[in-house]
Order: structure tokens, then C-alpha cells, then sequence
């Protein structure tokens, strides 16, 4: 024993001659990586800053002007810069109206097509499928607002209604494109959320002697139901925001009104069109931009919180 | 039709011996065999365990009495299950129908994201079943009762099922599968995640279950196939990975005079 | 229904089908499943078909019969010789014959005819003294099926006009800048222009959105400021694109003119709606999808693999550059290419910007006025008449074919991306 220890003292002892520093030595390098790491993690944090002060500085010269007041900006229902009327009720109603046949399109649409994708199609009918789908998905948005207006408005809405109960721009058309444009969305969300119900529940209702349809749409559904919604509230933003096919299709001049077969320009429109033109920078007209996109962001920044909230809970029951 | 033919039979007066029987039955996932040629007659009223190691082909074949490799894509069965005299695999056999007369309860507890009450009545409503609230909350009631669950539930029957314990999720499972009066109920493997004192409570509502209905059990566990079963059939993987029967009859015997050489290596414990 | 079951109606926990009830029962929900399966099957049909119709939509544009009438017929010109077969100095004498003195001074101030190419003068021949010009455009449907219709309408309608058979896309329309005549409009130009706007973008985007990916997966720890950025990051990834134009309105055409339209490094002649600021606007709007997708990539690589690095005393840093990254790169680079095509289809920001659209001139820096292929589909949709319809057809095949080839490189490298692991 001790002759084993004084031959281990012995070994040890050429090592420790130069004894190992395993204090931390600073590394400048080091340091430096991860301060242009990090800076480029929180470009991020200046975007969402940068825009939320220069829509609220150009906002606040908006309301700031004599000839608004906030009143009059959410309680009337005229917008007519050249005349100074800026009651943003008409932008708004226009919106929703196309966003809202938007949905009645992409919504049973794309939860139908998620249903058969998932609950019904063999993975070779899958795997040629969803990339079409996503083909659909990936056409740039002004394609769309070329086939609203040369194909869907010409072609279907006055083929079925009427040349004359038609007009050339009109919301319905601009909605059911832009429905066309989300169905991929909704279809391949709301099929994420289907195929993340486990395969237990589906064997549990087919045990219980249940059809296909009836697990389908009884139990499989219901428990993707907080995933769908999500995917339909993100749907919803998508429809809000979308530019190209309502400023293309859906009219080219503010207008209140209820009916989907007249012209009416969206918010996401009217900001494209009077930034489009020469306009200059001290005018009412490009605050009033600011003030539209204003209430355009939260908007979809409320759907998008809410959307966001609504998936969590449901990644709460199932990851 | 030979559907209403089968369909007829009224499930509580027909006094065969035998519930199911299997005859010469083969399994394949599209080319390949997962099990080869087993035959035996499961008796009603009895509990039946199917034991072996794991990959035996037991749970395939478990599953194969009431069609739920039909979900399986490629899977595909030759030979014959009789229920009630009748192939269940013929043509005209609907697998819903036969699920209905044939529960299961799974593995994994697999409760419906809904209510006690709504995960009971699923089965029922979709069965075309017709009735009076009052009748509806009777049958909730009885079904709650038959799997001994009744007492730990009756003043929550609206809170989800999914925040019961693991235990009382696979009672609520029996439960829910009793509510549509199946005839034969197949339990894969029950107790394998659940506590020895859930277990104990399964197994006893087993002892009660058999008076009124036949039981099929798979078992990793020999233990507990000695404790509760009268029967077992003990499956073994042969050199081609296709289970195979070894042996099958009732359980003193299996466990106590094994007739076959690698039923006695298992159960004494030497492999698998 | 018969008296036994009505007696089981009556027992206390309801009624469950039994005997011929049964096979009612069934048949009825087999039925209710095969309807519903013909729902689900045809809203995915809508969809195929709405993709049929919109690539049908495009082709029926872009292809069909032309009326072309000309001023004055080439031959009586050339005394039967193609014009293209003429050497420059004829073309110039053909024009200086047919034009006015000060026209030609006009065409000589703008650019030297010693100077021109013989296929500037060439254009100038057609365009000014030919005068080819389109009287009237068909679809390629009614070109197929309506010929003799066609025919008849056009004797009728234009007697000095000829019929041909046109394809709206072809070499000159990708090579031509911008034109207010639709036949000889090209997207050469605004090409350029999405190559430059994409360039500029993806300059920027990638290294910052990869580095972004790299804090958020490698360096960051829990902490309250790493949430906010990640939730933030979210959130940006679902602003309206048309958000980001306004963004870029504000701060980069206008709060840094100076800087965006060139005039601090010596520029003049260009206001802040340049290249720079379209690649500045959309380098914001795909960055937040550039650092989810390098997220993704750098999360996929192996755990083992960073813990190796480090066991052999590497750095982060180290670890980083020489491991992770390089496993992430097929990842990487899928996100890149789905963030250009994002990039090389918007429309709504550079609009808001104002790119303009009508430019003839290819840009030469980034402090240039400029046009993209979007912003020219969108401009020609806008505009009345079936020629503009067509060439707004034939930008948008540009526009598709480029995407999908941008899309199809994205696949195959995510295949093999999964191949390798």
C-alpha cells in the first residue's frame, strides 16, 4: 500500500511542475460573437418598436389636425380625404365584409380538405396532395388579384347573376379569391391539429363500434377543436391584411356599404392606393395612411395574440 | 341477407359453449406473416388470457376479434373468426357492427376530451340508441356501476374525464365500453400503466364482469393471467418472427402441467 | 317498428337497436359516412380545380391570335427584303426618309445614331415608321375553337389587318424594358429590378437571420428578454406585409432619404424610393421567417454532435461555426429559398414604397427608381384592355416559373436534408 502511494506521489509529480490554470481566461473574441448574436436575435425587437412608433407619431399628427377628431375617425361613416371627412367606418366595413367571405369560403373548405388529408386519404394520396396544396399556397397574391379580376368576377359572379347586377370591382369577388388564397392555410393547420390527436382516441371510438365519419367528426374534431380555431383565427389576419386581391378587385374608392356585389375599398387597399400615388409628406392624406395602418396592426395583432393563446392551450392537452 | 341473419341473434339468448372461435387464422402486414395459423375457441362467460413475450403476435391477434387491424393499412386476415356461427371477416359483415357487439379497452387509458357523462353516452348516441334523459342518466348510472366506479364519480359526472387518475380513466374505458351491452370485451394489456393497487381494482371488476360477459385478456404479466383467467393461450414467435400458438387451456393446467416444453421455459420464467 | 321493440323503448336505460333495426341503423350511417366523405373529398376538389382554372386563366391570356395592322407594309419599304436583314445605315436612311426633321434630330439628340445598336434602330423603324400595331387580341380558347369567327370579324372590322397566331411570352417580352404599348412592353427591366430588390434583401436577411437563429437556439438562456424576443419574433412573422411598406415609407424613403436616395454619397436626381429601400423594407419582412426556419435547421442538429465539440474543449463560438452550422446549412438553405420567393411575389410593400411603374430604363445602382415583375402584373392587371391582360398573363408565368423553380430547389433539398439524417 504505501509503496503504491509513494509511486503515484512520483508519477504525479513531473505534472505538477506546471500547474494547470483553469481559471476562466478572458476571450474578447468570445464576447464579441455574442454581442452581434445577440443583436441580431433583438433586430426583431427595434422592427416591432420602429413600427409601432412611427404608425403612433403619424397617427398622433393625424388626429392631431384640426380637421379630425377621434369621434368622428370610429363614428362616422364617410371617408373622404378631399373634403376632409375621415370616418374610417366605411375602410372597415369593407374589410370585414371581404374577410368574412374569405372565411365562409376557406373554413369549410379547408377544414373539409384537413379531414379527408388526414382522416381518410392513404399516405401515398397524402404525399401528392398536401404539395399541392401547398403549390396553392405558395402563388404570389397579386396572381390572385389577376384572376379575381379576369376570371372571377367576369367569368363566374356575371356569368351567374348578371352583367348588370355586377360591378366590375366588387367585394364578393375579392372574397371568395381571397378564400381560394387561405384554404391552404386553414387546410394545412387545421390538419396539423388533426394529426396531433392520438391515434388511442380514434381506436377508442372505432372499439366502441363508431364509423369513420362518426370518429371523424365526434371525437377527432372536437379535440383538434382549439387547434382548428387557431388556425381559422390566423386564417382571419391573413384576410385582414391581405392587400394585393382587394386592391385589385374589390374597388378603388371608399364606399359604406352592405352589399358584396358593389365596389368598396378595404383599408389594406386604400393605404395602397394613396401611397401608390404622388402624395406629399406634410398632407393630411399620408397621416391618414398611418392612422388606417394603425388600426389595421392591432387588429391582426389582436388575432394573432389570439390565435397564438388558443394553440398553446391546445398543445397543453396533447404534447 | 346473410347480415340480418347474423344481425338477428339476439346476443343474450344464444347458448352456445363458445364465444368466438378461431379457425386456422393467419395474419399479414402486407407481405409479411405476423402470425401463422392459430386456431382455439374462446368460452363465454370465462376470462381468457393470452399470454408470451413480447411480439408474439398476442395483441394482433386480440385485435383481429373485433376487425381493428381493418385500420391498419395492408393488414389482412385468412382463415376464420366465428361469432355467433358467423365469419366476421365474410364480406357482407359490417366491422362497426361487430365492434359494437365486441368491446375493447386499451392499453393506455384512452378517455374522450369530453365529460364522464358524454364519454359514457358516446357509444350509445352513436349506436343509434333512443331514450328519455332520465333513461340516458340511468344508463350512465348502471354502465358507471358495472365497472365499479360509480361511488369516485357520481357527483362529478360533468367535470372531463381526462382529469380522473389513471386507474379510474381505464374503469371510465370498461365503463364506457359496457354502455353499448357488448357481448365479448377484448382488453389489451389493461393494467400495464397503471399502479398495483388500480391493477387490483381492475382485476377484481374482472371477477364481476365475467358473470355477464366474455373476457379476452393480454398479459405481459403471468402473475396476473394466473390470477384471474380460466383459460390461456400461450403464443411464441417462430424462426420466421410469426406468432404461433404453442398452447392453449385452462389456466391450472398451463400453469401447473404445461404439455409443452417452451410453455414450461416460459412460465418458469427462463425467457422472454 | 314492433310491439317487442317498443317494449324495449321502455326499459330504463333507453333503447340500442336490436335485430333488423340493427341493419337500418347501419345502412343509414354508412350512407351519412359516404355523403360526408363526397364533402370532404370535393372541397379538396375546389381547391385542384381552382388551381386548374387559375393556370387555365393565365395560359387562355397569354397565348392566341393578334389582328396586326401596320401603317405602312415592310416590303414597300425594303423592296422585299426583311428589315432585319438591312445594315444599320439603311435602317437609318428608312428612317431619316419616313420621319419628320425634327423627330430625327429628336432620336439623334437622345442617343447618337453613331452611337445606337442596329437593333435600337431597328425598334425605332418598327415602331415609328412601320407602326405594327394591334388592332385586336384573342384568347387561346376562342382561337382554338372560334377560327372562322375570328377570321370573319377581323376581314370585317380591320380589312388591312393580318391574322397570326401569338405567344404574348417570348425572348423580346423578357429581354424589353417597360413600353406604353403593350406589344412591345417587356419585363427585362423589372426582372432586374426583383434580381436587385432580392439581392439587396437577401444580403442582409441571411446572415442576420441566421445569426438571429443562432442567439435564439444556441446562446440565449431562459430569461424574460429571450421570450419577448421569441414571442416577438412570432408575432412580426404575422404583421401584413403592408405594414412593413409603411414602415418603410417612413423610415427608410423618408427619415433617411438622404441615405436611401444616394444624395449623401454624391447621387442626385433620385428621391428615397429606390432599390435600397425596397431591399431595406423587405431584407425586415422575411427576416422573421428567415430566423424561424434557421431555428428549425439548427434545432435539428444532433445534440451528441454539440456535446462532442465540446468535450474536445472547443468554444461556443467554435462549436457554432465548425458543428452546428455547417449540419444546418441543407436546412438553412431551404428556409433561405422560401424566403426569397416570399420576397421575389410581394407586391403590397413596394407599392406602398412606390416603385414605380413606369420605368424604361434598367437600373444601373441601388439609388435607382425601379420596377419589379409583381409591381408590372399588378400595373397591367389594373389597366383596361385585353392586350394588357395578356402581357399581365405572360409577366405572371415569368413570376410562376421562377417561383417554382425557387420551390422545387427548396424540396429537393429538404429531401435530402432528410435523407442525411
Amino acid at each position: 500500500m504505501e509503496q503504491e502511494a509513494r509511486v503515484a506521489v512520483e508519477r504525479s509529480t513531473p505534472l505538477s511542475i506546471s500547474p494547470i490554470n483553469l481559471r476562466g481566461k478572458p476571450r474578447f473574441g468570445e464576447n464579441v460573437i455574442e454581442i452581434i448574436v445577440f443583436i441580431c436575435g433583438a433586430i426583431s425587437i427595434f422592427t416591432t418598436t420602429a413600427i409601432v412608433i412611427v404608425l403612433f407619431q403619424e397617427a398622433w399628427m393625424f388626429f392631431g389636425s384640426p380637421e379630425v377628431d377621434l369621434v368622428e375617425f370610429f363614428g362616422t361613416t364617410t371617408w373622404q380625404p378631399e373634403t376632409g371627412r375621415f370616418g374610417i367606418w366605411p375602410l372597415m366595413t369593407s374589410t370585414l365584409i371581404t374577410s368574412i367571405i374569405a372565411l365562409m369560403v376557406a373554413v369549410p373548405l379547408g377544414l373539409g380538405a384537413a379531414i379527408y388529408l388526414s382522416e381518410y386519404a392513404s399516405p401515398q394520396a397524402r404525399g401528392y396532395l398536401k404539395p399541392i396544396l401547398e403549390v396553392l399556397a405558395g402563388v404570389p397574391t397579386v396572381v390572385y388579384g389577376y384572376f379575381a379580376l379576369t376570371f372571377v368576377t367576369p367569368v363566374i359572379l356575371q356569368g351567374l347573376l348578371g352583367k348588370e347586377n355586377v360591378e366590375i370591382y366588387n367585394m364578393l369577388s375579392a372574397g371568395l379569391t381571397m378564400g381560394i388564397m387561405i384554404l391552404p392555410l386553414v387546410a394545412s393547420m387545421s390538419e396539423d391539429a388533426l394529426s396531433a390527436v392520438p391515434r388511442a382516441l380514434r381506436e377508442g371510438a372505432y372499439g366502441l363500434g363508431a364509423t369513420r365519419l362518426e370518429t371523424s367528426l365526434r371525437i377527432v374534431v372536437p379535440a383538434a377543436l382549439s387547434g382548428i380555431l387557431a388556425a381559422v383565427i390566423v386564417a382571419m389576419s391573413r384576410a385582414v391584411g391581405e392587400t394585393m386581391i382587394v386592391a385589385l378587385a374589390a374597388g378603388a374608392g371608399p364606399r359604406f356599404t352592405f352589399n358584396p356585389l358593389q365596389a368598396a375599398e378595404t383599408m389594406t387597399g386604400h393605404i395602397a392606393r394613396i401611397s401608390g400615388g404622388d402624395i406629399s409628406y406634410a398632407s393630411i392624406q399620408y397621416t391618414s395612411i398611418f392612422a388606417i395602418a394603425l388600426v389595421l396592426f392591432f387588429m391582426t395583432l389582436l388575432l394573432n395574440l389570439l390565435s397564438g393563446w388558443v394553440a398553446s392551450r391546445f398543445r397543453e392537452v396533447y404534447e | 341477407m346473410a347480415t340480418a341473419e347474423f344481425s338477428s341473434v339476439n346476443t343474450l339468448q344464444s347458448n352456445g359453449k363458445y364465444a368466438v372461435e378461431l379457425k386456422n387464422i393467419h395474419i399479414y402486414y402486407g407481405a409479411f406473416r405476423a402470425v401463422n395459423n392459430v386456431s382455439l375457441q374462446i368460452e363465454r362467460q370465462r376470462i381468457t388470457a393470452f399470454i408470451g413475450p413480447s411480439g408474439c403476435g398476442k395483441s394482433t391477434v386480440l385485435r383481429a376479434i373485433n376487425r381493428m387491424n381493418d385500420l391498419i393499412p395492408g393488414s389482412r386476415l385468412e382463415g376464420q373468426i366465428l361469432f355467433h356461427g358467423k365469419n366476421i371477416y365474410d364480406p357482407d359483415v359490417d366491422p362497426v357492427e361487430v365492434r359494437r357487439r365486441i368491446g375493447m379497452v386499451f392499453q393506455k387509458p384512452n378517455p374522450f376530451p369530453k365529460s364522464i357523462y358524454e364519454n359514457i353516452m358516446f357509444g350509445p348516441r352513436i349506436n343509434g340508441w333512443r331514450g328519455t334523459k332520465q333513461q340516458a342518466d340511468e344508463l350512465v348510472e348502471r354502465a358507471l356501476r358495472g365497472a365499479a366506479i360509480w361511488d369516485e364519480v357520481k357527483d362529478k359526472l360533468h367535470q372531463p374525464g381526462t382529469a380522473l387518475s389513471g386507474g379510474q380513466q381505464q374503469r371510465l374505458c370498461i365503463a364506457r365500453a359496457l354502455a353499448v351491452q357488448p357481448e365479448v370485451i377484448l382488453m389489451d394489456e389493461p393494467c400495464s400503466s397503471l399502479d398495483p393497487i388500480s391493477t387490483l381494482k381492475i382485476e377484481e371488476l374482472m371477477f364481476e364482469l365475467r358473470q355477464n360477459y366474455t373476457i379476452v385478456i393480454v398479459t405481459h404479466n403471468m402473475q396476473q393471467a394466473a390470477r384471474v383467467s380460466d383459460y390461456t393461450a400461450f403464443f411464441l414467435m417462430n424462426e420466421s418472427r410469426a406468432g404461433e400458438l404453442i398452447e392453449y387451456g385452462p389456466t391450472t393446467q398451463i400453469f401447473q402441467n404445461p404439455q409443452d416444453e417452451r410453455t414450461e421455459n416460459y412460465i418458469s420464467g427462463r425467457f422472454g | 317498428m314492433s310491439a317487442q321493440s317498443m317494449d324495449q323503448r321502455d326499459r330504463p336505460t333507453g333503447y340500442l337497436p336490436e335485430g333488423a333495426d340493427i341493419n337500418r341503423n347501419i345502412a343509414a350511417r354508412r350512407l351519412r359516412g359516404a355523403i360526408w366523405q363526397a364533402i370532404f373529398v370535393s372541397s379538396l376538389i375546389i381547391g385542384l380545380l381552382a388551381l386548374a382554372t387559375l393556370i387555365y386563366t393565365i395560359v387562355d391570356d397569354t397565348f392566341g391570335y393578334i389582328a396586326v395592322q401596320t401603317k405602312v407594309d415592310p416590303e414597300e419599304l425594303t423592296g422585299g427584303r426583311p428589315l432585319e436583314e438591312l445594315s444599320k445605315e439603311e435602317l437609318i436612311e428608312i428612317l431619316r426618309a419616313n420621319v419628320s426633321a425634327g423627330l430625327f434630330r429628336r432620336f439623334d439628340r437622345d442617343e447618337p445614331f453613331s452611337e445606337r445598336s442596329k437593333e435600337s434602330v431597328l425598334q425605332l423603324v418598327e415602331e415609328r415608321v412601320v407602326g405594327r400595331e394591334v388592332v385586336a387580341a384573342y384568347k387561346l380558347t376562342e382561337s382554338l375553337l372560334e377560327r372562322e369567327r375570328i377570321e370573319a370579324t377581323v376581314r370585317e372590322r380591320f380589312p388591312r389587318a393580318k391574322l397570326e397566331f401569338h405567344s404574348w411570352i417570348n425572348r423580346e417580352f423578357l429581354t424589353r424594358p417597360m413600353s406604353s404599348v403593350p406589344i412591345l412592353a417587356g419585363v427585362g427591366n423589372a426582372i432586374l429590378g426583383s434580381l436587385w430588390v432580392i439581392a439587396i434583401t437577401m444580403l442582409l436577411a441571411i446572415p442576420i437571420g441566421i445569426l438571429g437563429g443562432v442567439y435564439l437556439e444556441e446562446y440565449a438562456s431562459d430569461t424574460w428578454y429571450y421570450r419577448l424576443i421569441e414571442t416577438n419574433i412570432n408575432n412580426l412573422a404575422g404583421v401584413p406585409s403592408i405594414i412593413y411598406g409603411i414602415l418603410g415609407l417612413a423610415v427608410f424613403v423618408r427619415a433617411l432619404e438622404s441615405f436611401t436616395s444616394g444624395a449623401m454619397f454624391g447621387v442626385t436626381d433620385s428621391n428615397g424610393r429606390t432599390i435600397l429601400s425596397a431591399g431595406l423594407t423587405m431584407a425586415l419582412l422575411v427576416l422573421p421567417l428567415m430566423i424561424i426556419n434557421a431555428r428549425e435547421a439548427i434545432r435539428a442538429v444532433p445534440q451528441s454532435l454539440r456535446q462532442a465539440s465540446y468535450g474536445l474543449g472547443a468554444t461556443k463560438w467554435q462549436t457554432v461555426w465548425h458543428h452546428v452550422l455547417p449540419n444546418a446549412l441543407p436546412g438553412i438553405l431551404t428556409g433561405t429559398i422560401l424566403s426569397a420567393s416570399r420576397a421575389m411575389g410581394e407586391t403590397a410593400p413596394l407599392i406602398v414604397i412606390g416603385a414605380s411603374t413606369f420605368v424604361v430604363f434598367f437600373p444601373d445602382s441601388v439609388f435607382d427608381k425601379f420596377t419589379v415583375i409583381p409591381i408590372q402584373i399588378y400595373n397591367w392587371t389594373s389597366q383596361p384592355g385585353a392586350q394588357f391582360r395578356s402581357i399581365a398573363a405572360a409577366a405572371i408565368i415569368v413570376l410562376l416559373v421562377t417561383l417554382l423553380a425557387l420551390n422545387a430547389t427548396a424540396i429537393l433539398l429538404r429531401n435530402r436534408l432528410r435523407r442525411n439524417y
